[in-house]
């Protein structure tokens, strides 16, 4: 006998939440428990008082199970409203990455020329090393650090997606 | 405003929601909330503490409390310990869906994560086997808590809620007034159904050849006049009622409209019709691997509508035409209201009832009678016959006997059925029954028990003798954890691993060393005596019932198949399973 696994889908939610302890916990337990997908979760207050935060979730799944993802994390008491941005249409994903090159000679300006095509700063310098601040989306950010890993990567900082609704009406 | 401990303001806050039990087990860490109950009750402001035996007896007493009341079940623990021995009812009452309030002592706060005596991460470990929990560190929130507590437990889908108190915040003081009605900024469930949806309902009942009505526990947790609603709309609609294990007794078993139970160990009738129907309406109901079977092949050629109060219910396993989220009693007494309203003649459903006729020639649950010995059927059938005019209540552990009760005792009435459904917990019934005696000091309360399951939580025998409660267990005693000894023979050709249940204490004396009356029944022809001396006795007494200790529990769908593929007897049995089956559980 083998195990099937259904075809699965990529989407971005935005899950508003009280900012209560445990609650991130409840979140990503909530994911495990009933075995869905976490492949990226940023988490952060919104509001000035500090009451709500936003969480950004990017999961995998076939629809059928998407939904229940929607629908279970609607349940959990602390949470505000559960928006499915990739399904609900245009939509920003941005991340931001901090990403460490090693090297000299060509390999520093090769380095220095290829952050310029991607818009990324130098945030850090040292006679043998940079610091590349890069943002955008997933694709953008996977690029950019595989072309550094041919002029000397070592190390990256992701952030992971945060992501907002296109248009003037708030999730 | 005076100042009051945080143990004081807990008692008082249970005061105020009108707490009349609690079932628990003192310790270090609840010592300041023993002592506040004690002085509430010499102050006259009394809320009676029953004293279980161990911590998990008692959130399923809670449990057999709520269940047989519709009040909620509170339970008071120590920490460490007395927390994860809580963990097993409070996941039972989360499955069931049965409202609990679980108050935990904690270690104090400036100890918390330091691994302290009897410190554990309650709310860690509670977090998804509850429906909400709380660490309470500050004493001025510790009644909003409390009330907000009860308010989650008891409202939308039920379910247990846990309250991890660390022992200085019991100690510390602050002000405390009793909470207007809550308004929950985050959690506000949907109670009344979207009108539109109930009109499409009743355009399908109206236009429906062969409706069939799928209940669960969400009827009786609705309350009684769910119940009441369900028979009206049965009655004005003519469709046939099956129900799931834990919606037994919301529709009478008397009625002829009733089906019987559906699923693994339901009727041969139910099953079919759930396959042929050509409208299905869930109420209640949460279409549990344990009711579809085999998934592609449940009911495959009906519409489907689906009312639940939880809408991650709804197309969860199985794809919902028609989704009305809402109280399954509001929406029924829509259905009707509406129905009644247009004047709707009662549907010809008589070539569908014909059909189900049929299916019921079968007689399912007959059972192959024996004179030698007392088939466990056979004694389900003469307890009923022995107390159905006194409308009892029945709770039971968990395997055969479990299903040979809901599949022979008949119920009418919401309320009387308490078993563990989801979780499937053994050593559910016997506190089970303490707690419900207790919610209902005039009912005769019977856990219809396994010489297995009675076992595992045997010490709370104790219980009852101490506030005398005349509770009775009546143990289909076959000598085999019968459930698991079925599974062997169909799966895999009868090798008995480690189901024989071996070195079985002798349980009229264990009973009577308890306190309890106890009785043996070996004979067939002992049987009626047996349960009546049960019976005359005023006091708790456990009946020790030798059974064939070979039956199997029939019908039955296997694991994998199809409602349309019943085994109906024994010689059906081939012994062996593929893989594919083998690993369903």
């Amino acid at each position: 006998m083998h195990i099937r696994e259904e075809k699965a889908e990529r989407h971005t939610l935005a899950v508003i939440v009280d900012n209560e302890p445990g609650i991130l916990a409840r979140i990503a337990g909530l994911f495990t428990a009933r075995g869905y997908n976490i492949e990226s979760l940023t988490v952060s207050e919104v509001t000035a008082d500090k009451a709500v935060s936003r969480i950004t979730i990017v999961t995998s799944a076939s629809p059928a199970i998407l939904e229940q993802i929607v629908a279970q994390l609607d349940r959990l008491v602390p949470v505000h409203k559960v928006r499915d941005l990739t399904a609900e249409g245009p939509h920003v994903e941005r991340e931001l990455a901090l990403v460490k090159v090693q090297g000299t000679g060509d390999h520093r300006i090769e380095a220095l020329r290829l952050a310029d095509v991607y818009r990324a700063r130098v945030v850090d310098a040292t006679t043998t090393s940079f610091v590349f601040e890069v943002t955008g989306g997933i694709e953008k950010i996977d690029k950019f650090v595989e072309l550094m890993g041919e002029v000397g990567l070592i190390e990256v900082a992701r952030t992971g997606i945060v992501a907002i609704a296109r248009g003037r009406d708030a999730a | 405003m005076t100042e009051k401990s945080g143990a004081d303001i807990l008692v008082e806050a249970l005061c105020d929601l009108g707490v009349e039990v609690v079932f628990g087990y003192p310790g270090g860490a609840v010592l300041p909330i023993y002592d506040a109950l004690f002085r509430a009750a010499r102050d006259g402001r009394r809320i009676r503490h029953i004293l279980v035996r161990h911590e998990q007896a008692a959130t399923h007493a809670a449990e057999g409390y709520a269940r047989s009341t519709g009040k909620p079940g509170v339970v008071l623990v120590t920490s460490g310990p007395g927390a994860t021995n809580a963990v097993t009812g409070i996941t039972d009452a989360l499955l069931d869906s049965i409202p609990m309030v679980v108050i935990t002592g904690q270690v104090p706060t400036a100890l918390i994560g330091t691994d302290a005596f009897q410190e554990a991460d309650t709310v860690g470990i509670t977090r998804h086997c509850s429906k909400h929990n709380y660490l309470v560190k500050d004493p001025a929130k510790l009644g909003p808590v409390i009330h907000e507590a009860f308010h989650i437990a008891t409202s939308g889908r039920p379910g247990p809620v846990v309250v991890d108190i660390p022992k200085d915040v019991q100690v510390a003081t602050a002000r405390y007034a009793k909470p207007g009605p809550i308004q929950h900024k985050t959690y506000r469930p949907t109670v009344k159904a979207d009108p539109r949806a109930i009109e499409q309902v009743v355009d399908m009942l109206a236009a429906a050849e062969r409706p069939v009505l799928y209940t669960g526990g969400g009827v009786i947790n609705s309350g009684p006049a769910a119940s009441q609603l369900l028979r009206e709309l049965a009655r004005i609609t003519g469709a046939p009622v099956t129900s799931t294990l834990m919606g037994l007794g919301a529709f009478p078993a008397s009625s002829p409209q009733w089906l019987g139970m559906l699923g693994m160990h339901g009727t041969y009738e139910a099953n079919h019709a759930m396959n042929q129907a050509d409208l299905v309406i869930a109420l209640g109901s949460r279409f549990d691997d344990r009711v579809t079977g085999r998934l592609d092949a449940f009911s495959p050629n009906s519409r489907k509508v689906h009312v639940d109060i939880d809408r991650s219910s709804i197309n969860k396993t199985v794809r919902i035409d028609l989704p009305i989220v809402a109280d399954v009693g509001h929406a029924l007494e829509d259905m009707v209201r509406v129905w009644k309203a247009r004047q709707h003649p009662k549907p010809d459903t008589r070539d569908w009832w014909a059909r189900i006729a049929e299916w019921r020639a079968k007689a399912c649950l007959s059972f192959p009678d024996s004179t030698t010995e007392i088939m466990p059927q056979r004694a389900i059938r003469a307890l009923w016959q022995a107390t159905h005019a006194r409308n009892p209540i029945i709770t039971t552990e968990v395997g055969q006997h479990q299903m040979w009760a809901a599949q022979h005792f008949g119920f009418e009435s919401p309320n009387k059925w308490l078993t563990s459904g989801g979780l499937g917990t053994m050593g559910y019934g016997l506190p089970a029954a303490i707690g419900a005696q207790l919610g209902n000091p005039k009912a005769l309360v019977i856990d219809i028990a396994g010489e297995a399951s009675i076992q595992m939580n045997i010490q709370e025998l104790a219980t009852a003798t101490q506030y005398r409660l005349p509770v009775k267990i009546f143990i289909l005693n076959n000598e085999y954890m019968g459930m698991v000894r079925q599974w062997q023979e169909l799966t895999y050709e009868s090798r008995y691993a480690e189901s024989y249940s071996d070195s079985l204490p002798d349980f009229v004396k264990l009973g009577e060393a308890y306190g309890w009356k106890g009785i043996r029944i070996e004979q067939p022809d002992d049987l009626d005596a047996g349960i009546a001396a049960m019976l005359d006795h005023d006091g708790p007494a456990i009946v020790d019932c030798r059974v064939a200790k070979l039956a199997n529990c029939f019908p039955m769908i296997p694991s994998g198949a199809a409602h349309t593929d019943m085994i109906l007897q024994a010689n059906e049995v081939s012994g062996t399973m593929d893989d594919e089956a083998k690993a369903l559980v």
